[in-house]
């Protein structure tokens, strides 16, 4: 029964994580109707820069500013650069160009930061972990993350229901031009809707640097999980990011976990062990699939694209 | 239409003559790895000429198309070890080296789950069949990373390729004209396809799927006809791919592959069948070359396809042959 909890907030920590992607990735999808690939990029240069500026300053929070700062910076560029000449361009150009941003910035960690997986130390004042029940210890560590996790989604909510900025976003999303002679400047609130979208990619990216390595093409597997996120939610709806986040971290985790055991209760030990394994990988595109199959267009379609 | 003598027949039979003399010209230059680069440019050529099926007729962005790529390469690496081992798979069917058994089979197994994953991603359009097909390459990729029977993360190891009566498959320069015929081959047939009532409905859902719905025509059937032919396609070159190199991995089947494809297809032309030829040899030669001079060429040929993308829509075959769409 324990174990049970200890993973299910282990599920909760990946599916924080994968909210905050998909939070930012949805609204560029939903809103500016544009695919972007390289979404994972800024995830990794968080963690990179974030690792980087936490290791030789000695201060973590100075590392997560420096890592959301760097992410919010490189996505404006980018958009500034390169994504806003093809809002009005085919999908298939998108996914090309962004692929293309993404060989450039793996690479190009690459060159800065060598092939050697960086390490990031968890400060030691979210090291340890406390007592959540008798016998079920738990890293802070992961309890923070989960708090920023659920604190990002209440500021998202508010930002967008509740704020003149947020009712420009979801306006601009329904009809540019409009938006457009009622004199907002939708070319600067695009860029700033993709910042925003870059700099949650990078707190992503930072706070998963003490969890797992941080390494070049870091990026490509969060994204993955992301889209499944993304088509099980319905794109251009962050309700249906923080529901599709959860069950598809929650899926992930429990299956790695108690899929073996299942397994192992009608199959031989090893056989039993490396089928688990493989179904417990597949475990979240089975259940993209059955989504699919009962909803083509997500859980929660978005109203306003 | 314009006769024969267009400026794209005659690049296509440049390039063909260029292909077929290959192995005879790198001999009298002394450089015999161009055989096997070359090899590898011919079966990525089957590849992105099936995707651009898809993409460049079809309207369907694929981003999955290495899943194919490797459930081909996958089948021969299986079928050799069970072979190799003795040890049937599954308890009732032996394994083979034999290519009249094992390709076959292997390209059938590709379109097979093409039609299973077709049959769900064509119920999605636009953005979301773009990430389902990613989804799910990436699904078999983590399924084969998994399996440690065969080789989980490191992949297989084939010590010889497969047998044909009467061909040595095992001669680089028989297996490159073999490789070559295969090309030819599925092109011929490519064209005859997009150019039949088959073709024309393909291409007219790809224009306007409502109207092609509303003369009566089940125009996703169609579509996910196509999607297994394709599959095909892939299947065909990770068969070859995989008795090229005498190696499977799943690197094979990474979404890096998927993407590179797409690139070939987009650089070579959308659309035009003969261009995702060209663009898998400029592909492959740019790396090569590129590769020659610094270890990090990528972070040339990342900026370089954004230029490309959003200067150059049409592709190389269509900036030499003039036009597009009407091969």
């Amino acid at each position: 029964m324990l174990l049970v909890i200890e993973q299910l907030l282990n599920g909760l920590q990946l599916g924080i994580t994968l909210f905050l992607m998909s939070a930012g990735l949805t609204l560029v999808f939903g809103i500016m109707q544009v695919i972007n690939l390289a979404h994972g990029s800024f995830y990794m240069i968080g963690a990179y820069v974030g690792a980087t500026v936490a290791a030789r300053s000695g201060s973590f929070l100075l590392g997560i500013a420096a890592a959301l700062s760097a992410a919010a910076v490189a996505g404006m560029v980018v958009e500034v650069i390169v994504l806003r000449r093809l809002y009005r361009r085919e999908h298939l150009d998108q996914v090309l160009a962004t692929f293309g941003l993404i060989l450039f910035f793996n690479e190009l960690t690459r060159i800065i930061w060598g092939r050697q997986p960086l390490m990031m130390d968890v400060p030691a004042w979210l090291g340890g972990s406390i007592e959540l029940l008798p016998g079920l210890p738990y890293p802070i560590y992961r309890l923070a993350v989960i708090a920023v996790g659920i604190a990002v989604a209440v500021g998202l909510w508010l930002l967008f229901s509740r704020t003149r900025v947020g009712m420009q976003i979801r306006a601009g999303a329904a009809n540019r031009e409009m938006i457009a002679a009622l004199g907002v400047n939708i070319r600067l609130l695009y860029t700033l809707v993709f910042g925003l979208g870059t700099l949650l990619a990078g707190l992503a990216g930072v706070m998963a640097g003490p969890i797992l390595a941080v390494e070049s093409g870091m990026g490509e597997s969060i994204l993955i999980l992301t889209f499944v996120v993304i088509v099980i939610g319905g794109i251009g709806s962050v309700r249906g990011a923080v529901v599709g986040a959860l069950l598809v971290g929650l899926v992930d985790t429990l299956g790695r976990a108690f899929l073996p055991a299942m397994f192992r209760l009608f199959l031989e030990g090893a056989a039993a062990d490396s089928i688990a394994a493989s179904v417990a990988s597949m475990a979240i595109y089975i259940l993209m699939a059955g989504i699919l199959v009962w909803r083509p267009r997500g859980l929660y379609p978005a109203h306003w694209s | 239409m314009n006769g024969i003598f267009t400026r794209k027949t005659a690049i296509v039979a440049a390039v063909g003559l260029l292909f077929a003399l290959l192995p005879p010209l790198a001999a009298a230059l002394g450089q015999e790895y161009l055989v096997s680069l070359f090899t590898r440019i011919v079966i990525y050529a089957i590849a992105a000429v099936s995707l651009d099926l898809l993409i460049g007729y079809a309207g369907l962005i694929s981003l999955g198309h290495a899943a194919f790529v490797g459930l081909g390469a996958y089948a021969v690496g299986i079928l050799y070890q069970h072979s190799f081992q003795d040890l049937p798979l599954f308890g009732i069917f032996p394994g083979s080296e034999n290519a009249l058994v094992v390709w076959p089979l292997a390209v059938l197994a590709a379109a097979v789950f093409a039609l299973v994953i077709g049959s769900l991603c064509l119920r999605t359009s636009g953005m979301h069949f773009i990430m389902i097909t990613l989804a799910f390459a990436q699904m078999l990729y983590y399924l084969f990373v998994g399996l440690e029977a065969y080789g989980g993360d490191d992949g297989l190891s084939l010590s010889s390729r497969n047998t044909l009566p009467l061909l040595d498959l095992g001669g680089d320069n028989q297996f490159y004209y073999l490789c070559l015929f295969l090309l030819a081959a599925y092109l011929l047939f490519a064209h005859r396809l997009v150019h039949s009532r088959f073709g024309l409905v393909i291409r007219g859902a790809s224009s306007n799927n409502r109207r092609i719905q509303a003369i009566g025509i089940h125009s996703t059937r169609y579509r996910l006809v196509l999607f297994a032919i394709a599959g095909a396609g892939g299947g065909l070159a990770g068969v070859l791919l995989a008795n090229h190199s005498e190696f499977v991995s799943p690197g094979l089947l990474n979404w890096t592959l998927s993407g590179e494809l797409m690139v070939m297809v987009l650089l070579g032309g959308l659309g035009t069948l003969f261009g995702p030829v060209l663009g898998a040899a400029i592909f492959l030669l740019l790396e090569e070359v590129l590769a020659m001079y610094t270890e990090h060429w990528m972070v040339y040929l990342g900026p370089f396809l954004v230029i490309v993308v959003i200067f150059a829509k049409h592709g190389l075959f269509g900036l030499l042959a003039g036009s597009r769409n009407n091969d």
